[in-house]
């Protein structure tokens, strides 16, 4: 009776097989994109939307009884006050537009908003048009997700001479993909109370470089080794790589990478060297500051025991709501050799290919894109989030840049540069590791520079040569 | 076709356990099988399966192995410095607790749970509330250096004192577990050993050598063992703590896989990573069976 067992044994293996394969090799695992401090935003939420959205229903209603409503799909990662500000967009545009409905999902958490981007458009389901951050165009453009915008209902030289220049990144391969409705910029914090206690006019921050290192230094208060007060940490894990790739190298007369992309410039020359040093020179000569003393880079200033902090207009809304008593302010970045620079980022919005294969569907998404990111779209929004509007326009409105908190950053969009990034994390890591070697361990700053510089250039051969 | 009693109980018990075989196979061996397979394709989590590459992606892995400054080439001999330092200070610390709380008779249970709860306490937790005592300046354990008239430490950011500082806290996590290990081991070992060399004049010294120790050894392979791959797999504290840093002197093999494959998108080269971990990870635990094992009658 021994075969019995076998047979038994034999028919629960095929048995398993027959589930094996019904499970068949499904697509791709998928991942969250720490886009540095995307998840680390938070800002205030003011008003409703439900009068704009009562008129939206009834014309969407009205529409729909004659019979051909467009429905299109708008998708952005969970963050209540963009989804309040979008919710509002939409109800204003769905009144104008009364054959175009707009479904919002704003269910998906940061976390896996990438994994469901790649599960659903290549499947030619999911969303119309689709918020994302800057830095993932590269890989979205050449997973095929995105469309290139029209030229005629987007003209590449109206965009180039209304939004931000930092909106450059969203050209690829010289078409447009992409636009943003609102942008952030880097600016000086400064902590009035601090400032008044070492000496120095709250009134006066820093305004250059040079004046910059003046006062981080005469704020510092040392009780022997120990802080008292940090004039200014310079955390490259935090904000500060930025500053030094598209602020400092700027001023030293080095841009950062050249004009196609292809080559890190760092260390291009002497100029290079030099922001590098100076870069460095807060921990090392100035000793202004300790990078990596606080848990997250902004904690220090929250705390009140930092002087001088560079970072987004993202981070207002963090402050307010955790330090809400922080007397400070906000000036611009410090210039130096008459160069203003700063580095912007922002969450923009594309076509998906999904669009792009129906002709009525893709004159909806346009329309949609078009409305969202006027100027007016751009001033609703920065009342929400604390955003800034991307368009040039918007950002100059005079109450904006008279914003104690606001203004500067604002004042930041006209000459503010975001960086193409491959890799972000890598691109930071690199600077990390050469800052690190030699804060830490002494190395030569010179050869640390050149080392980071190659580790990112090899990041960007690969990916151009994956390109061809 | 009538089945005797015993085939119709074999065939049952091979019918419920096919369920959780189905389990297994389904979703742990099945995925684990594709990781193999991943390893040698270029996928990336955009454009999903991508062409069969050979071994390239092991080929990138050496080429990354050798450059400047390489985070991979760190993660490896961090990892196994991890489990040098890590896995004896484990054993010696738990064993020597769990002597002295086999002898505790009052409050028992209260020293064992005291000794078990950072074991059931989230790995995240534990790296926030141990990044504050191990703060520059401000911690607590600087604040103690302080009092004690030593020199303040910047233990985490310090590039030679970050490792010990990160395994000191995974020794800390999960003594609790060898611990209970070790006590369910101790009371295992028949009073009448003790009691005959006693009789014989045995001290405790000799008592501890030649009879706890020997009738502990399954228990110290299998904690050995198993620490040994806890360590291998070191992640979550360190993600958390250091994230690798500074200068790589804290990542793991783990940590590039997780930063590759979820951060950067490479899952090929992330799983041909993961493929080599667990070729060490087998190598190293054959070894150790073997080396270790002995059975030991008395």
């Amino acid at each position: 009776m021994r075969h019995k067992t076998r047979y038994i044994l034999s028919s629960l293996l095929v048995l398993l097989a027959l589930l094996l394969s019904a499970c068949a090799p499904a697509a791709a695992p998928a991942a969250p994109a720490p886009a540095a401090e995307a998840t680390a935003e938070e800002a205030p939420v003011e008003a409703t939307a439900e009068a704009a959205a009562e008129a939206a229903a009834e014309a969407t209603e009205a529409a729909a009884a004659e019979g051909d409503v467009v429905e299109i799909e708008y998708w952005q990662y969970s963050f209540d006050a963009r989804i309040e500000a979008m919710n509002q967009l939409i109800a204003q545009f769905e009144a104008e537009n009364p054959t175009i409905k707009v479904i919002h999902n704003s269910d998906v958490p940061y976390d896996d908003f990438i994994n469901k981007i790649a599960a659903s458009v290549p499947a030619g389901v999911g969303p119309d048009v689709v918020s994302l951050f800057y830095g993932w165009q590269p890989a979205w453009i050449d997973a095929g997700y995105l469309t290139p915008l029209s030229e005629e209902v987007f003209p590449p030289d109206t965009v180039r001479s209304t939004f931000s220049p930092m909106v450059e990144a969203s050209f690829f391969d010289g078409k447009l993909y992409t636009l943003p409705t609102a942008v952030r910029t880097l600016a000086l914090m400064y902590n009035k109370d601090l400032m008044a206690a070492a000496g120095l006019d709250p009134e006066n921050p820093p305004r250059t470089l040079d004046e910059l290192k003046d006062q981080a230094v005469k704020c510092t208060v040392k009780n022997g080794d120990e802080f008292e007060v940090y004039g200014l940490i310079v955390n490259p894990e935090g904000q500060a790589h930025h500053w030094f790739r598209e602020v400092l190298l700027r001023q030293f007369g080095q841009q950062p990478y050249s004009d196609d992309n292809t080559q890190v410039l760092w260390n291009a020359s002497e100029g290079g060297y030099e922001a590098w040093e100076t870069f460095l020179s807060f921990e090392r000569e100035l000793g202004t500051g300790v990078a990596g003393t606080f848990e997250n880079d902004q904690d220090g200033f929250l705390a009140g025991d930092v002087c001088f902090h560079i970072d987004g207009s993202f981070r207002l809304g963090n402050i307010a709501s955790n330090a809400p008593d922080l007397n400070f302010g906000v000036v611009e970045l410090p210039e130096h050799n008459g160069i203003k620079s700063t580095f912007g980022s922002y969450w923009t919005h594309g076509i998906t290919s999904k669009a792009a294969a129906d002709p009525a569907r893709l004159a909806a998404a346009e329309k949609f894109l078009q409305f969202i990111t006027t100027p007016a779209a751009g001033t609703l929004w920065v009342g929400i989030t604390g955003e800034l509007p991307a368009q040039l326009e918007a950002a100059s409105d005079p109450a904006l840049l008279s914003d104690p908190k606001l203004g500067a950053f604002a004042a930041g969009l006209a000459y503010a540069q975001s960086t193409f990034f491959v890799d972000e994390s890598k691109d930071r890591q690199a600077i990390l590791d050469a800052y690190d070697a030699v804060v830490l361990t002494d190395a030569d700053p010179r050869a640390e520079l050149d080392i980071a510089v190659g580790t990112v250039q090899d990041l960007l051969d690969e990916f151009w040569s994956s390109r061809q | 076709m009538k089945l005797t009693l015993r085939r119709r109980q074999i065939f049952w018990a091979y019918l419920f356990l096919s369920v959780s075989l189905v389990f297994f196979v389904a979703i742990r061996w099945y995925p684990t099988l594709l990781a193999f397979n991943i390893s040698f394709r270029d996928w990336n989590v955009f454009e999903g399966a991508g062409d069969w590459v050979g071994a390239a992606n092991y080929a990138d892995i050496w080429e990354d192995f050798q450059k400047p400054r390489s985070s991979i080439r760190s993660a490896f001999w961090n990892t196994g410095r991890y489990v040098l330092l890590g896995v004896p200070l484990q054993l010696v610390l738990a064993l020597s607790v769990a002597l002295l709380l086999d002898r505790v008779r009052l409050w028992a249970g209260f020293f064992r749970a005291a000794y078990f709860v950072p074991f059931v306490t989230s790995a995240v937790a534990v790296a926030f509330v141990w990044n504050w005592l191990y703060a520059p300046q401000v911690g607590l354990l600087n604040q103690m250096l302080k009092l004690l008239g030593l020199p303040m430490q910047t233990f985490l950011r310090d590039p030679d004192l970050a490792l010990p500082a990160i395994t000191v806290v995974a020794v800390w996590r999960s003594v609790g577990f060898a611990i209970i290990i070790f006590l369910a081991g101790l009371q295992q070992i028949p009073d009448i050993y003790y009691e005959a060399a006693q009789i014989d004049g045995a001290n405790s010294w000799q008592r501890f050598w030649r009879i706890t120790l020997p009738l502990l050894n399954p228990v110290i392979v299998y904690l050995a063992v198993l620490q040994t791959i806890d360590f291998l797999r070191m992640f979550d504290l360190v993600l958390n703590m250091t994230n690798g840093g500074p200068l790589n002197s804290t990542t793991t093999v783990v940590l590039e896989v997780y930063n590759e494959g979820f951060s950067s998108y490479n899952m090929g080269y992330a799983a041909a990573l993961t493929v080599i971990l667990f070729g060490v990870i087998l190598l190293i635990t054959v070894l150790q069976l073997r080396v270790l094992s002995r059975r030991v009658e008395y």
